[in-house]
């Protein structure tokens, strides 16, 4: 449906292509969150992969960050519309966590948890080959408290919801378990190229 | 299990029926919808528009209005500097234009239903939206629970709602208004003129004899912070603290 009137600031040019669906390109780095922003000192910090509700391996900030690291440079998109070309992440890939704590490809699906009781869903294998990390910086900064800091998941090739701010935990599952937004109206998988923002989309 | 309804919500066409200018910023836009839905206080809508060309630009809102102005529903759209939306909003929608929208959405800033305790809510410019929703949709319940509006504006008119607001403060011994205006004295001496801080907050919740349940915050992500720091410095706990952020 045409809206009268409306012509719009345009696609952006070459980088249309890079823009999904109904999304739109911001320069500024918009926060979205569902409660008060958690402050978590890195002395207190911990990361934990479990099966179910077993603990399998525990990491301690100065540990984890002993862990192999990776850069890379992403563009994000939130499902509240706006996208975000090239930003610069720098963290460790899950892989790379997993072969740390001796596991492999214990179930398909995982979840992640969060310090502030958040939780999302992503299936295994939308973690490994280089496409999820736990980062710890942001263009080349420490990560700020109000983009997950000190750690966050990012999954840039779903919607930013699964990239769960304030990470602490791993979870292998036996089902696809829905986490937080999941629960709440939001889609189980989240690919922003097929415009997966609710349940039934 | 999903608490929200979003996952019945298709898009749909809806007609602009009455605009009204707000504030200097903020105008309100009634929508009558094609497939008319009862929204849960707190929910918004996703608004498309599409250019001849094809581009399409969507955003979310959230709905002021409560279920029962069904089918009509209002927004409260500010004119953002530079917004691609707002300025169409603001500039070029008139009466009897046909809009593209798809809601309820969103299953977690919702009036609790049935509402028992204290709730108190704090919000500033057009993120007082989704809390008139619950402000309406509080007041068709009897007996309304005790609640307390926290508002932070910049000037006097720039308080989205002010008549109605102060007719329910007015009206309604259970309902606490106070304003925080930043940028001129506050005319009424239970009003602030400063930024929100916890010392404020407390002195919200002392007005509201009893210690909110749920409290619900929405605005840009700075004032968000500054006002959930407050809340917490007032001793409420993280866990009944929900809040939206715009902005993107």
């Amino acid at each position: 449906m045409v809206t009268r009137g409306f012509t719009g600031r345009g696609s952006g040019g070459d980088q249309s292509g890079r823009i999904p669906p109904g999304q739109h390109l911001v320069e500024n780095f918009p926060v979205l969150s569902a409660g008060p922003t958690p402050n978590v000192e890195t002395a207190d910090w911990k990361f934990t992969v479990k099966i179910g509700p077993k603990p399998v391996k525990v990491w301690n900030w100065i540990e984890f960050n002993a862990l192999p690291k990776t850069k890379v440079t992403k563009d994000i998109h939130c499902v509240t519309s706006w996208s975000k070309l090239d930003t610069a992440w720098e963290g460790v890939l899950i892989e790379d966590i997993l072969a740390d704590a001796g596991l492999d490809h214990p179930t398909d699906f995982v979840l992640a948890h969060s310090y502030d009781g958040y939780s999302t869903h992503v299936p295994l294998a939308d973690l490994l080959s280089g496409k999820a990390m736990i980062a710890l910086t942001y263009a080349g900064k420490p990560l700020p408290r109000d983009h997950g800091g000190p750690a966050r998941l990012l999954v840039p090739h779903l919607y930013l919801w699964k990239s769960a701010k304030w990470v602490n935990a791993l979870q292998f599952t036996t089902r696809d378990e829905a986490g937080f937004w999941e629960l709440r109206g939001y889609h189980i998988y989240g690919d922003p190229w097929r415009e997966q923002r609710y349940t039934n989309d | 299990m999903t608490e929200g309804g979003a996952q019945l919500a298709s898009w749909q066409s809806c007609v602009i029926e009455e605009i009204v200018q707000q504030t200097p910023s903020i105008k309100s836009f009634f929508l009558r919808l094609s497939k008319p839905f009862a929204h849960i206080a707190g929910q918004h809508v996703d608004v498309r528009l599409t250019a001849r060309d094809g581009y399409s630009a969507m955003r979310s809102y959230s709905i002021a209005s409560s279920a029962a102005s069904s089918p009509i529903i209002e927004l409260a759209i500010e004119r953002l500097p530079d917004g691609e939306v707002s300025s169409f909003f603001h500039d070029v929608a008139a009466i009897g234009d046909e809009i593209e929208l798809r809601g309820p959405l969103g299953g977690h800033f919702l009036w609790p239903e049935p509402a028992v305790d204290a709730v108190l809510l704090i919000g500033a410019g057009s993120g007082l939206a989704p809390l008139m929703a619950m402000i309406r949709q509080r007041h068709a319940l009897k007996p309304a629970v005790p609640t307390a509006l926290l508002l932070s504006a910049r000037t006097a008119e720039d308080v989205l709602f002010s008549e109605e607001l102060h007719r329910t403060e007015i009206n309604d011994a259970a309902f606490v208004l106070a304003l925080a205006i930043t940028r001129e004295s506050p005319v009424r001496a239970s009003d602030f003129g400063r930024r929100i801080d916890g010392a404020m907050v407390q002195e919200i919740v002392a007005r509201l004899h009893r210690k909110p349940t749920q409290v619900f915050v929405c605005g840009s992500n700075g004032f968000v912070n500054i006002a959930t720091e407050g809340a917490l410095l007032a001793g409420l706990d993280a866990s009944i603290i929900k809040t939206e952020r715009y902005g993107g």
